[in-house]
């Protein structure tokens, strides 16, 4: 079965892709100390996910990273998010930054920013990767004044 | 940070070129492709005004939109009805346009001068980042803290948008007529 694309670009993209992905961790950790943060780390780290999509077909996709599982991590994302800004209420306020703050230029540095980013970049990655494989799962066809949604791309022929 | 308006000037022209080709344009592809130049330029746009920050994210936002949008219009035979499209049209725009251009070039008497504002908030925010919170990359701290409820109401947005995609993609539950 030649699902995807053609062997240069999977032989490509295999290769590329763990490097996107350390890309986008870096830049999701280093969100307070060089340009970037959550939400681009998080793109960055979808769109490897969507390239992988786009090279080997939805099935190998899948195989690494289920729907069930995105949206556990999507869900976690959300709430560690949440809860960041809850932990505040521990010093009075909503949303209070009660870390210790570090040293300028140092990785630790800026209290909760790196909680911040980590938890919007787990959302925002799965969250945008969810949404593109559910739109690449559904085929929506006009018969008839009727809708009708199909899974498999063999159900359409 | 390039100073010279004249590079200014070519990156907007070529925007705006750009976006009227993607309107204009008869097939949706080449529509497609165009609209990808204008993204591209407004990403090196940003990179020049000095906010690498919203460059990155437009970027990789622009990529993923473009792949989404190359998905749907290559998925299924749409073809764009583009007979309407005269030359009237086309001339109203483009005097729309360069009306908009010259009202821009004249408010330079009531804005400050490009790259010289007076930055009464941004001077506190910028000390407050650095000096109070400890952070390198001001622009971290003033969206995940001192602006930290719009962070929670975009984070609700798109939360709100996936499980909207869910609900309406979903195959189980889904009643037989």
């Amino acid at each position: 079965m030649n699902k995807g694309m053609s062997e240069i670009v999977k032989t490509i993209s295999k290769i590329v892709v763990p490097f996107i992905i350390i890309f986008g961790i870096s830049v999701i950790f280093y969100g307070h100390l060089t340009p970037g943060g959550g939400f681009p780390g998080g793109v960055i780290i979808s769109a490897s996910f969507v390239l992988l999509l786009l090279a080997y077909g939805r099935e190998k996709v899948l195989s690494k990273l289920s729907l069930y599982k995105s949206d556990i991590l999507h869900d976690i994302g959300a709430i560690m998010f949440l809860s960041v800004s809850l932990i505040g209420f521990a010093g009075g306020v909503f949303f209070l930054n009660i870390f210790n703050k570090g040293k300028l230029f140092s990785l630790w540095s800026g209290g909760n920013l790196l909680f911040s980013n980590i938890a919007i970049g787990l959302k925002v990655g799965t969250s945008l990767f969810l949404g593109i494989t559910l739109l690449s799962m559904a085929r929506i066809i006009h018969k008839e004044n009727k809708i009708e949604f199909y899974e498999k791309e063999e159900d359409i022929k | 940070m390039v100073t010279n308006i004249f590079f200014h000037v070519f990156l907007l022209s070529m925007m705006v070129i750009g976006s009227m080709v993607a309107v204009f344009s008869r097939k949706l592809i080449s529509s497609l492709v165009s609209l990808g130049t204008v993204g591209m330029l407004i990403s090196i746009y940003f990179l020049i005004l000095g906010a690498p920050d919203i460059a990155i994210t437009q970027l990789v936002v622009e990529v993923l939109a473009l792949i989404i949008l190359l998905c749907a219009i290559t998925g299924r035979d749409v073809t764009a009805d583009m007979t309407s499209s005269k030359v009237y049209v086309f001339l109203f725009i483009f005097i729309f346009v360069i009306s908009i251009l010259t009202f821009i070039s004249y408010s330079n008497f009531i804005f400050p001068e490009f790259g010289n504002t007076n930055m009464r908030v941004g001077k506190e925010y910028l000390y407050l980042a650095t000096e109070k919170l400890k952070s390198a990359n001001a622009v971290t701290a003033i969206v995940l803290d001192f602006r930290g409820y719009d962070t929670i109401g975009e984070a609700t947005v798109i939360f709100t948008a996936i499980i909207g995609v869910m609900v309406l993609l979903r195959k189980k539950g889904k009643k037989d007529e």
